[in-house]
C-alpha cells in the first residue's frame, strides 16, 4: 500500500512544502505571519477537501498505514498502563490489548481499565497482531478484563480498530461465535462508566465486541459497520473489487453513524486526517473522552447499567 | 455472513419439487423417492435415513408447541429503510417480494405458547424471508421477546435459522446485537431459562450475539452454527475446510453445545429441560 493514497496527495505535497518553508524561514520573525497564513489556508483546503470525501475514501484513510494505533493512544492519553495478558482458558490473542491505567495524565487522573483492537505496524509486527482480528481468546481475554473492572469499580475506555473478527478453522473450533456474544452480554451488564472510541476499522461483530458502551466516540474518518464493503461487493456482485461501489450503498461512514444514533459524537481529526498529527489526534480526543467521562461521573451502578441499555435499546428503524 | 451469501445445506431440497408436481419427493440424504406427503407428516424427516430437510415456521409451532398453537406478538412491526439501500434491486422492494413469498412481515415471529401445559415466550427464525436476516425489526422482536418474557415470567425457547445480520441496514442491524443481548441479559438476572436451538443454519450477528448464549444450546443433526461462513473462511486461509466443520456434531464436539437433536424428539427434550428448570 503506497504511503499517500491519490486522493491526499495535492494536500500532503502542500503541507510538506509549507513545512520546508519553515524550516528555511528557520524562525525568521518577518516571515512568521506569511507562514501563518499559508498554513491556514492548507488546513482550510485541507478541510474542505476532506468534507467531500466518498466513503470509500474514508475507509482507506481509516486503514493508512501511517494511521496512529491504538497503542499510540496508549502512550499519549495514559500513565501508568499494567498491560494484562491471557483468557485464562487458552492463550493469549496479541490482537486485544489491555490492562490498567491511569486517565487523564496528571493529578486528576484515576485509575481505569483499558481495552482495545491492536494493529502492528510492519509486516512481522502486523503478523504476530494477526492484523487486529481476534480469536476467541481475544475476546475471552476482554471479557475477563472487564469482569476484572467490574469488580474493582474501574471505568472501562475500549478503542476499536479491525476488519473483523478472525475467520479461520481454529477459531471456529474454539467458539467465535460464543466469545463475541459473551462479550456484549458482559459489557452491556458493566455497573462502571464504559466509553468507546472507534479510532480505524469498525468491522461489525469484531468490532462491536468491544463497542457496548455508555457513549461511543468515533473519530473523523473511521468505518464502522454490519460488513466491511469487500465482503459486501463479494456478496451483491461476487466481485470484491466493486468495494468502492459496495460503500456507496453501505454507507459505513462515522457520520452515517452519527446520524443514525449508533455513535454518539464524531471526533474530528487534525487537517489531512488522523495520521498528520498523531498529537494533534491524541489531543482532540482526549478532550473528547474527558467530556464523555465527566457526563457519566455521579451516575450509580444501576444507572449506568439502563443508561447503557436504553443507549441500544432504541437503535433500530421500525415502522409501527 | 450476511442473509444472502449462499449456504448449499445438504438437507435442504424441500423446495425442489420433483416431477410428478409434488406427489413425490426425493430425499437429500439418501436420495430415495418418498410420498411427498409421508415427509411432510413425518415434519420433513426422512423415514427411511433420518435426513432433515427444511421445515417451515408453522410446521415447527405444529412439531413444538401444544396444539400448534402461538398466541403472535408485535406481528404488525415493519422495516424501514435507513440507508435507501440498493443494489440495482431496492431494499424495500426485497422486502415486498419476501413478505409476498413467505406471508410473512419479517424474518422473525414472536409470541406466546405452551409446551405441555406450560408456557413459554416462544421465537422462531423464518430462514425463507432473506434468509432469516437480523434487521431492525427482528432485533426489535427478539428484545420485546425477552422483556415481555422477563415481566410474564416465562422461559424462553427460540429457533434459530439465521444468516446473520441484514447487510441492508448497515450499521443498524449491528447494533441488534447489542440491543439483543442486553435483553437476554434481563430475563438471565430474573432467573428465566433461555433455551436456544440452532436450526440450519445459524450464522453471522445471529451466531454472535444470543444464538450460542442459551442456558442450554441444542442443534439439529447436520445444522451449520458458526460465526464465519465457509466460503469467507477458505477465501481467508485458502485451504479446503474439513469434512464437517461447523456442523452440529462438530458444535457438540468442540464443546459449543450442549445436544444435537433430531427432530422428533426435539418437543420432548425441550419439555424435558424446562421442567428441570423450572422453580
Amino acid at each position: 500500500m503506497s504511503r499517500t493514497l491519490p486522493f491526499e496527495q495535492p494536500i500532503t505535497e502542500l503541507m510538506q512544502r509549507v513545512r520546508e518553508l519553515r524550516v528555511v524561514a528557520d524562525g525568521d520573525a518577518r516571515y512568521a505571519g506569511e507562514l501563518r497564513r499559508l498554513e491556514d489556508k492548507v488546513s482550510k483546503l485541507a478541510r474542505e477537501l476532506f468534507e467531500e470525501l466518498t466513503p470509500w475514501q474514508r475507509v482507506q484513510l481509516s486503514r493508512h498505514p501511517r494511521r496512529p494505533y491504538f497503542g499510540d493512544y496508549l502512550e499519549r492519553l495514559f500513565d501508568e498502563f499494567v498491560e494484562l495478558h491471557g483468557d485464562r482458558l487458552y492463550g493469549d490473542d496479541a490482537a486485544i490489548v489491555g490492562g490498567f491505567a491511569r486517565y487523564p495524565r496528571g493529578p486528576t487522573g484515576r485509575s481505569v481499565m483499558v481495552i482495545g483492537h491492536q494493529k502492528g505496524r510492519g509486516t512481522k509486527e502486523a503478523v504476530r497482531r494477526n492484523f487486529a482480528m481476534p480469536n476467541p481468546e481475544g475476546y475471552r481475554k476482554a471479557r475477563r478484563l472487564m469482569d476484572l473492572a467490574d469488580r474493582f469499580r474501574l471505568p472501562v475506555l475500549t478503542f476499536i480498530d479491525t476488519p473483523g473478527a478472525f475467520p479461520g478453522i481454529g477459531a471456529e473450533e474454539r467458539g467465535q461465535s460464543e466469545a463475541i456474544g459473551q462479550c456484549l452480554l458482559t459489557m452491556s451488564q458493566l455497573r462502571v462508566p464504559v466509553i468507546a472510541t472507534v479510532v480505524g476499522e469498525g468491522g461489525s461483530g469484531g468490532a462491536l465486541a468491544l463497542g457496548v458502551a455508555n457513549r461511543v466516540l468515533a473519530l473523523e474518518h473511521v468505518w464502522y459497520s454490519v460488513i466491511s464493503p469487500e465482503a459486501c461487493a463479494s456478496i451483491l456482485w461476487k466481485d470484491a473489487s466493486q468495494a468502492e461501489r459496495a460503500a456507496d450503498v453501505l454507507k459505513p461512514t462515522a457520520q452515517m453513524a452519527l446520524e443514525l444514533g449508533a455513535v454518539d459524537h464524531v471526533v474530528e481529526e487534525p487537517p489531512g486526517g488522523a495520521h498528520h498529527d498523531w498529537d494533534g489526534t491524541a489531543r482532540r480526543l482526549d478532550y473528547a473522552l474527558r467530556e464523555a467521562l465527566a457526563a457519566l461521573d455521579g451516575l450509580g451502578e444501576q444507572e449506568l447499567v439502563d443508561d447503557r441499555y436504553r443507549r441500544f435499546r432504541r437503535l433500530g428503524a421500525v415502522h409501527a | 455472513m450476511a442473509w444472502n451469501e449462499r449456504v448449499r445445506p445438504e438437507t435442504d431440497a424441500s423446495e425442489k419439487r420433483s416431477a410428478g408436481k409434488g406427489v413425490f419427493r426425493k430425499c437429500d440424504g439418501c436420495g430415495e423417492t418418498l410420498l411427498a406427503e409421508v415427509l411432510e407428516n413425518n415434519f420433513e424427516v426422512c423415514p427411511s435415513c433420518g435426513a432433515h430437510h427444511r421445515l417451515r415456521h408453522d410446521g415447527w409451532r405444529r412439531l413444538i408447541l401444544d396444539r400448534g398453537e402461538l398466541v403472535e406478538w408485535d406481528r404488525h412491526l415493519e422495516p424501514a429503510d435507513p440507508l435507501q439501500f440498493s443494489d440495482g434491486r431496492g431494499y424495500r422492494e426485497r422486502i415486498a417480494s419476501a413478505q409476498k413469498a413467505t406471508g410473512a412481515t419479517e424474518a422473525i415471529e414472536i409470541g406466546r405458547g405452551h409446551i405441555d401445559g406450560l408456557a413459554i415466550g416462544w421465537g422462531a427464525f423464518h430462514f425463507t424471508f432473506m434468509g432469516g436476516s437480523m434487521g431492525s425489526v427482528d432485533g426489535e422482536k427478539i428484545a420485546r421477546l425477552f422483556e415481555r418474557a422477563t415481566a410474564e415470567s416465562l422461559p424462553v425457547v427460540l429457533l434459530q435459522a439465521s444468516g446473520g445480520a441484514r447487510m441492508q441496514e448497515g450499521i443498524l442491524s449491528l447494533m441488534q446485537m447489542a440491543k439483543t443481548v442486553a435483553a437476554l441479559g434481563r430475563l438471565r438476572e430474573a432467573g428465566l431459562p433461555f433455551i436456544s436451538v440452532c436450526l440450519h443454519p445459524t450464522t453471522g450477528g445471529v451466531a454472535a450475539s444470543f444464538a450460542l448464549l442459551g442456558d442450554v444450546n441444542m442443534a439439529e443433526p447436520k445444522a451449520l452454527v458458526g460465526f464465519a461462513g465457509p466460503r469467507v473462511i477458505e477465501s481467508t486461509i485458502r485451504q479446503t475446510l474439513p469434512e464437517g466443520f461447523q456442523r452440529a456434531e462438530f458444535l457438540l464436539e468442540h464443546g459449543m453445545i450442549d445436544r444435537v437433536v433430531p427432530r422428533t424428539s426435539m418437543r420432548a427434550e425441550i419439555a424435558t429441560i424446562l421442567r428441570h428448570l423450572r422453580r
